[in-house]
């Protein structure tokens, strides 16, 4: 039996072994990768939408760029950062990664970002919603595409601030990317005259809300900052609406996915303001876009998974446009490129790495309100990229202070 | 007067009476744990799958079925019951000879299964089960607003741990099936079918946690992780008990609630890890348990 077992491991083992040697490529290949939160809290934000987005994508392109054929990898980071750097590092050692795309949960991808700069391997971070990312973790291979916690908290905190909610408390998602958008958020609040009262952090992943929700019932704070995603975030709403918490306290999505909104249901939802990079239902572009995901996948694509599908088309055409693979000159095209799809019309990658584009403050439709399925948001307010995203002279990106 | 710790005395009451809520699921669930310890000697890894399956059950009953939330409390817990004898039977019997560990594998592997089977099917982002009508709407019990709901669940589960501790500690039926623990050939020649018994008593286990899932529906989010995140704990939770103590099952999961309520106060980021603290202390001081036997 023992002894079956070791074989049985060996032959796993060897045959590994051997996979690695048959995927690497001789640079006839152009590989992405994309490693990302598949199997947990996060896995229905992109996960396998995101996949298919970007078969989507290649097969939009066109199978091969520069006559090489485009190859896609997938993996699944558990949330765990070990996990998504080590996948990573397989990859870029052993199958001559070109690109990765950078899925959920921004702790594995500051991990995955360090990856990038040692193995000089584009990343462009698409779930991560820290901006440290382009500001003091920065290196010259990250993009940051889909949004970060700065355009966030300047969508919905300043939007919620000026009608009058004055004082915040937050429910904080203990870790990087939770903390993060908290700060990001409080500025937003203190510049606009109002004040936080405080924040609960809140570990990962935790069964209940609500004794963290009297908490936060307790400052007498008027707007209930959510500084968590996923499975945290329907959670502590739904907790919030039990306890009644929703009368007395206005809450407020930092960060908030339509695939969210959809399993929470527009009764639990309603009025909601949330900050978006984009919405399926917002011009015939993004419709287009949806139903052909949609008959794929039966729901429509969050944001991310649309970014997913423009950051792999931005990187083909960089790629077309550097007419080699080389990651430097790629970065460089990259930079230079205006980006115009379905996602973005006019976006443009900054030196500091975030991907510049139009933010939608949206606010969740009434039951009575929303007219077919998926009619989830109205658009309470059209962000420019700059004011979303603040003047580059406020990154402390080391890149951009060199020039 | 009106502060304890520095916090105000109604901010300390609202906690304690949280944690007994969140208390009650995890002496569900570790007295099912304890159940199928106890009895069978099989480290269940796979009931955090079975809560999450009651409540699916619950969910999928309304959504296809059109059954309620009070049919479900019956039902739901009979069919992941029926689910359990089948793996009983054909699959777990099978490694009764053999070290724990490999039910232990055996177990896990099937809750990843099962986990990834309803990820699958439904998505990760769960589902959402309203309260039901009669439950609906909240108390104010001066100290803070206690949702009707969250009282249910610990007059249910409470109920439920006493038939199951009574059942098993001071009736015949108990008496046998402990005895056909102990000694499995002395009680079958006395003609009881033991194998039947050991199943069902896998069913009652599993049961009781589908039970629980029931109960957990309409207040979080019915998704696939649901048990995973929560089995951990919950089994930390019978090692303090003391492995296969009934009582012992039941006390510290109300216990480990309400100190974990007040960790959520006192030091927020440590709630997820004060049960474990608890744990490492309590195996050094006694490492059969709290309540378990020399």
């Amino acid at each position: 039996m023992k002894f079956n077992c070791k074989k049985t491991l060996l032959a796993i083992a060897v045959s590994m072994g051997l996979g690695a040697t048959f995927t690497a490529n001789a640079g006839n290949e152009v590989v992405i990768g994309d490693i990302d939160d598949m199997s947990g809290l996060y896995a229905d934000v992109i996960g396998q939408g995101g996949i298919e987005a970007v078969k989507m994508a290649i097969s939009d392109f066109g199978p091969t760029v520069l006559g090489k054929k485009i190859v896609f990898l997938s993996a699944d980071h558990q949330n765990k950062p070990d996990v998504g750097s080590s996948k990573f590092r397989e990859w870029a050692d052993k199958n001559e990664l070109n690109m990765l795309l950078g899925g959920s949960n921004t702790g594995v991808s500051l991990a995955m970002a360090k990856v990038a700069g040692e193995k000089k391997v584009p990343f462009i971070a698409v779930g991560a919603a820290g901006s440290s990312l382009t500001n003091q973790d920065c290196n010259a291979y990250i993009v940051h595409y889909s949004y970060d916690t700065t355009s966030l908290a300047n969508g919905t905190a300043s939007v919620i601030t000026k009608e009058g909610g004055k004082s915040w408390y937050f429910l904080t998602a203990d870790y990087a990317f939770g903390t993060q958008l908290q700060d990001a958020a409080t500025k937003v609040v203190n510049a606009n005259g109002g004040k936080s009262l405080g924040a609960v952090r809140v570990p990962l992943s935790a069964s209940d809300f609500s004794s963290f929700l009297l908490q936060a019932q307790g400052s007498k704070a008027q707007v209930l900052g959510l500084a968590n995603a996923g499975n945290d975030f329907t959670n502590s709403l739904k907790a919030a609406n039990e306890f009644g918490i929703t009368k007395t306290m206005k809450p407020a999505a930092l960060l908030a996915f339509i695939s969210d909104i959809h399993s929470l249901g527009l009764q639990t939802a309603q009025g909601l303001y949330l900050t978006t990079g984009w919405y399926w239902d917002l011009n015939a572009d993004t419709r287009a876009f949806g139903k052909r995901y949609f008959e794929k996948m039966r729901k429509e694509p969050t944001m991310n998974q649309a970014a997913y599908y423009s950051a792999t088309l931005a990187y083909l055409n960089a790629v077309k446009a550097a007419k080699t693979t080389d990651s430097d000159k790629v970065m460089e095209e990259l930079h230079k490129l205006k980006i115009n799809d379905m996602f973005v019309k006019g976006g443009y990658i900054r030196a500091d790495g975030v991907m510049i584009h139009d933010m939608y403050v949206m606010q969740v439709k009434s039951p009575q309100d929303s007219q077919y399925p998926w009619d989830y948001y109205k658009v309470v307010k059209r962000m420019p990229g700059e004011e979303a995203f603040g003047p580059l002279s406020d990154s402390t990106c080391p890149l951009v202070k060199k020039k | 007067m009106t502060e304890l710790f520095g916090f105000p005395i109604p901010v300390i009451l609202g906690q304690l009476l949280l944690g007994l809520v969140n208390g009650c699921f995890y002496a569900m669930l570790s007295l099912g744990l304890a159940v199928i310890f106890g009895l069978l000697g099989v480290v269940n890894f796979a009931h955090g799958a079975f809560y999450m399956l009651g409540a699916y059950g619950t969910w999928a009953l309304m959504n296809f079925l059109g059954i309620g939330y009070w049919g479900a409390l019956v039902l739901s817990p009979l069919c992941v019951g029926l689910l359990g004898i089948t793996l009983e039977r054909t699959m777990l019997k099978r490694l009764a000879q053999v070290d724990p560990l490999y039910g232990l594998l055996l177990t896990f592997g099937l809750s990843l299964i099962a986990e990834g089977f309803i990820r699958e099917a439904f998505g990760a982002s769960g589902q959402t089960y309203p309260v039901p009508e009669l439950l609906q709407g909240a108390l104010n019990v001066g100290f803070m607003i206690l949702p009707i709901y969250r009282v249910w669940v610990i007059v249910a589960s409470l109920m439920v741990c006493m038939i199951t501790w009574f059942v098993i500690e001071r009736t015949r039926l108990g008496s046998t099936l402990r005895a056909a623990t102990e000694n499995p050939q002395l009680v079958q020649a006395f003609g009881i079918n033991v194998p039947l018994m050991v199943s069902l008593t896998y069913a009652a286990g599993v049961g009781l946690a589908a039970f629980a899932g029931v109960l957990s529906a309409p207040i979080i989010q019915v998704s696939p992780l649901m048990g995973s995140s929560l089995v951990i704990v919950v089994f930390a939770v019978v090692v303090i008990g003391g492995m296969g103590s009934i009582m012992g099952a039941i006390l510290s999961g109300l216990m480990l609630g309400v100190i974990e309520g007040f960790t959520k106060v006192l030091y927020p980021e440590a709630s997820n890890i004060v049960v474990f603290v608890i744990m490492a202390i309590v195996l050094c001081w006694r490492p059969n348990g709290l309540f378990g036997k020399g």
